[in-house]
């Protein structure tokens, strides 16, 4: 088997930049690499020819294959400290809640390590039980175990101590009361059979034992890990001696630092940094450490009341952190080569092709024109938001859900593949983490199988029928992307007279939102070119380039829901799910928003009245159907897969014109969560009237104006017949005189009564 | 409660007409119960040989534990591909197969 995958460290690039790229080669000696234009997507026999155009690069060229290791699963670190190696005697005590414990022997915290058989450890083991686990060398280990499971989703207080001069080891493992009514009972188990002095200057850890060094990526310190933890824990201490139960509870009642001050080695408080990746020590020594592959934050603790949703307002109920096997931010891969952006590279999409055999990998990034400058009064703006939230979309591919909802059976290529032959390649925010909880992080550095131009045609491979279209068109337009447009704002687009939006940009964070409103207000104009836009909020990172969250609070079509009390994103604060919750509806920027998705087959939108409106009339110059789009490569028609309407209540500007409108939706096509508030079944489209896709065109101040078509299908039909169809006529139409300097006037008031 | 009545060939004659887009509704409770999700059954997937052009029909085996084992049946219209997944449905519900092809 050969394979070849791959990712590099930024997206947009402009000139000047250096782009590098991580590459893991299996079963080649070599690899070939080639850096593209891509113009188009590969789409069939009904598109144009896929012709990715070489550029001129010394980058190109034959490279030595080895293969990287994916170093997956999340844990916490605090480097080796002295006040951890000199400890004889100590506590140790956390809450934690395990929500697989019957997956294998899993990590709770200590410095353990596996390699060495070192240190001092409490795990979980195969089945579930606490265990106290100390070793000073092989063959000198020695455990101590609760002997009861625990059982998923409860909280624990659990504690161990251990005695070196005494010979004395201790564990407790006490459920936490909560509402219902639970049969576990508290457990203790204490022996005087000896144990090893388990003096150790290894690394302390969380959810996960070190292994010794890494011969690949090592996700931290150069050591790898293993024996991931799924669950959460929560206040973390040490102590120094060895406390009895009386001691154990003072230390975590509500003055416990300070009754225990004199012994005590470390105390982290998970709450502190909630939007960071450090962990605090607010003990005396300072051990603090990081987090490793952003476990997720901001989730409750063991002391969560129900009563505050918000952890900005509460976030000592928000002390712990949940770990999972399956969590990964950065495959930490070494650099293979770099691509330099020279000025003279026009603005653009563009590959480094990877070929090992008969095994082609694509990473794709784009390049800007200089910060603050236009090659062009026209700019398409690439949906890098959604395309990392979708990044690893594994899920759709596990049963046959998809198919009942899609309405055909999956397709799935050999890059698709990729995700069962390598599933430390990690998961997207669509998929549920192996414990069943939600994905909320996203991440690109790491290999993927859906950013690329081959294969389903969804974001990134249909937004380059865009591309095609604007490229058959001569060509004029710049490249910006969603990353650009958060950093910068306003000013990213305020060169253009239009901007063009790909078929599904379905993520945003507040400031991407502010900057095109912005722009609109100012005279700028928008071609929404998709369906399901302008959906979902978004947080951005705060350092770490590229990694999104979403927190699927509340409403709305979404693979999985947040956890009552877990709707603010970590990494802002900020409340999260659809920004129709969020007072920011997409129906007030672009005059539509998600109605309904369906995925067995596309149809045609009508002409509507509004089309002969004297302010809409100049977009259908040369387009006599009464039939717009009943055509296309994806699945025959321009409206579908996901579609929006207008929505007066949702915030659809009052002079707003539908000039076109689709019909004729197949069953697949049901009402969106969000309008259905009480289950009715009257919701398929064969039934519904309000599912439809609206083209829409309004008017800004000061000469702007937005185009919205309100399909993702639709730019599947752009290149129909050779770009000669009444889509192409209609969407060239408006980008012409949007593209025009010429203001478009502004309708004012519209009468009452009308 | 609707169940599997192995007489009812219009629809399958339906779904061979017609494998996407409007369906009555029996039909569509036929196509909900056939791909109903079920985590300890094996699903089919559909894998391109040349996109847009022909498909090698797969099986996914629960779990997502291994990537699809390519059938030897290669399709080169996407609608006899689903009426080939229907068709095999329908013997595994009706325990034959159906009398047409
Ligand atoms: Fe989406």
């Amino acid at each position: 088997m050969t394979r070849i995958m791959g990712y590099c460290d930024r997206w947009s690039a402009r000139p000047g930049d250096t782009v590098n790229f991580m590459v893991s080669c299996i079963g080649a000696e070599s690899y070939e690499v080639e850096i593209v234009r891509l113009k188009q997507p590969e789409a069939g026999p009904l598109a144009t020819p896929f012709q990715p155009e070489r550029v001129a690069s010394d980058v190109n060229g034959r490279y030595a294959g080895r293969e990287q290791a994916l170093p997956i699963g999340s844990l916490a670190v605090v480097p080796g400290h002295p006040c951890l190696e000199q400890l004889e005697a100590a506590t140790l005590v956390a809450y934690v809640m395990p929500t697989t414990p019957l997956k294998c022997r899993q990590a709770l915290f200590g410095n353990w390590c596996e390699a060495s058989r070192t240190g001092f450890g409490l795990e979980l083991d195969e089945q579930g039980c606490l265990v106290l686990r100390l070793g000073a060398g092989p063959g000198t280990e020695v455990t101590l175990a609760s002997g009861e499971p625990m059982r998923a989703w409860r909280w624990y207080r659990v504690a161990a101590t251990f005695d070196s001069l005494s010979g004395c080891m201790a564990i407790w493992q006490e459920p936490v009361p909560r509402h219902g009514f639970d049969l576990d009972r508290p457990i203790h188990r204490s022996t005087e059979s000896g144990c090893p002095k388990c003096r150790s200057s290894n690394a302390l850890t969380f959810a996960a034992w070190q292994s010794g060094r890494a011969t690949g990526p090592s996700a931290w310190g150069g050591l790898q890990f293993g024996q991931h933890f799924n669950g959460r824990i929560d206040r973390p201490r040490i102590v120094e001696g060895a406390l009895d139960h009386a001691g154990i509870a003072e230390l975590m009642g509500e003055n416990g630092l300070a009754a225990i001050e004199d012994e005590l080695v470390a105390a982290w408080d998970f709450a502190l940094d909630i939007s960071g990746e450090a962990i605090t020590d607010t003990g005396p020594n300072r051990l603090h450490g990081t987090i490793v592959n952003l476990p997720t934050r901001a989730v409750h603790g063991h002391n969560w009341t129900g009563c505050i949703n918000d952890w900005t307002k509460a976030p000592e109920q928000y002390g712990a952190i949940h770990f999972h096997d399956d969590d990964i931010v950065d495959a930490c891969w070494a650099t293979d080569f770099s691509f330099e952006v020279s000025s003279a590279l026009r603005s653009g999409v563009y590959a480094a092709k990877l070929t090992a055999g008969d095994f082609v990998y694509w990473v794709p990034f784009f390049v800007s024109p200089p910060r603050g400058e236009a090659r062009s009064k026209v700019a398409f703006i690439a949906s890098t938001a959604t395309y990392t939230v979708y990044l690893n979309n594994t899920g759709r591919f596990l049963s046959s859900a998809t198919e009942v909802y899609q309405g055909r059976v999956t397709v799935m290529d050999e890059i698709d593949s990729l995700l069962f032959e390598f599933p430390a390649m990690g998961l997207s925010t669509y998929d549920r983490h192996s414990d069943g909880t939600g994905v909320a992080y996203a991440s690109r550095s790491r290999p993927v199988h859906n950013f690329r131009p081959t294969g389903r045609h969804w974001n990134f491979n249909l937004d380059l029928c865009i591309i095609d279209w604007l490229e058959h068109l001569g060509g004029d337009y710049d490249v910006i992307t969603e990353d650009q447009l958060h950093e910068e704002g306003m000013s990213l687009l305020a060169p253009y007279n239009v901007v063009i939006t790909g078929s599904h940009p379905e993520y945003d964070s507040l400031g991407m939102l502010d900057a095109f409103q912005a722009y609109l207000r100012r005279g700028g104009r928008l071609m929404y070119m998709g369906g399901n836009g302008f959906y979902w909020r978004i947080a951005h990172h705060p350092t770490r380039d590229g990694v999104i969250e979403v927190r699927r609070a509340e409403g709305g079509v979404r693979a999985w829901d947040a956890l009552p009390g877990e709707y603010h994103h970590s990494f802002t604060g900020e409340y999260g799910g659809l920004w129709r919750r969020n007072s920011r509806a997409p129906q007030k920027l672009v005059g539509v928003g998600f109605i309904s998705q369906g995925f067995d087959k596309c149809s045609y939108y009508r002409r509507t009245e509004a089309a002969d409106d004297p302010r809409a009339a100049w977009m259908f110059e040369g387009v006599e159907d009464e039939l717009i789009g009943d055509f296309g490569i994806l699945q025959g028609g321009a409206a579908g897969l996901e579609i929006d309407a207008i929505d007066a209540r949702l915030g659809t500007p009052p002079h707003a014109l539908v000039v076109a409108r689709s019909e004729n939706h197949s069953n697949t096509y049901e009402v969106v969560a969000e309008e259905v508030l009480i289950p009715h079944g009257a919701t398929d489209a064969i039934i519904n009237p309000e599912i439809h896709a609206d083209i829409t065109f309004f008017e800004t101040p000061n000469g702007g104006a937005v185009w919205s078509t309100g399909s993702i299908a639709f730019a599947g039909s752009l290149g129909w017949n050779g770009f000669d169809n009444n889509v192409a006529r209609l969407t060239t139409n408006v980008l012409r005189r949007f593209a025009d300097d010429e203001p478009l006037p502004w309708p004012g008031l519209p009468k009452t009564g009308e | 409660m609707y169940s599997f009545d192995k007489s009812r060939l219009d629809l399958a004659r339906e779904f061979k007409a017609n494998p996407f887009g409007e369906h009555r509704p029996d039909l569509q409770y036929l196509l909900n119960l056939m791909r109903r999700p079920d985590p300890k059954r094996a699903h089919y997937v559909l894998m391109p040989r040349q996109w847009g052009e022909s498909w090698t029909l797969a099986v996914m085996e629960p779990g997502g534990v291994s990537p699809p084992r390519p059938t030897n049946l290669v399709f080169t219209d996407a609608g006899e591909a689903e009426w080939h997944v229907f068709k095999l449905r329908w013997a595994e519900l009706a325990g034959e197969e159906l009398p047409f092809d």
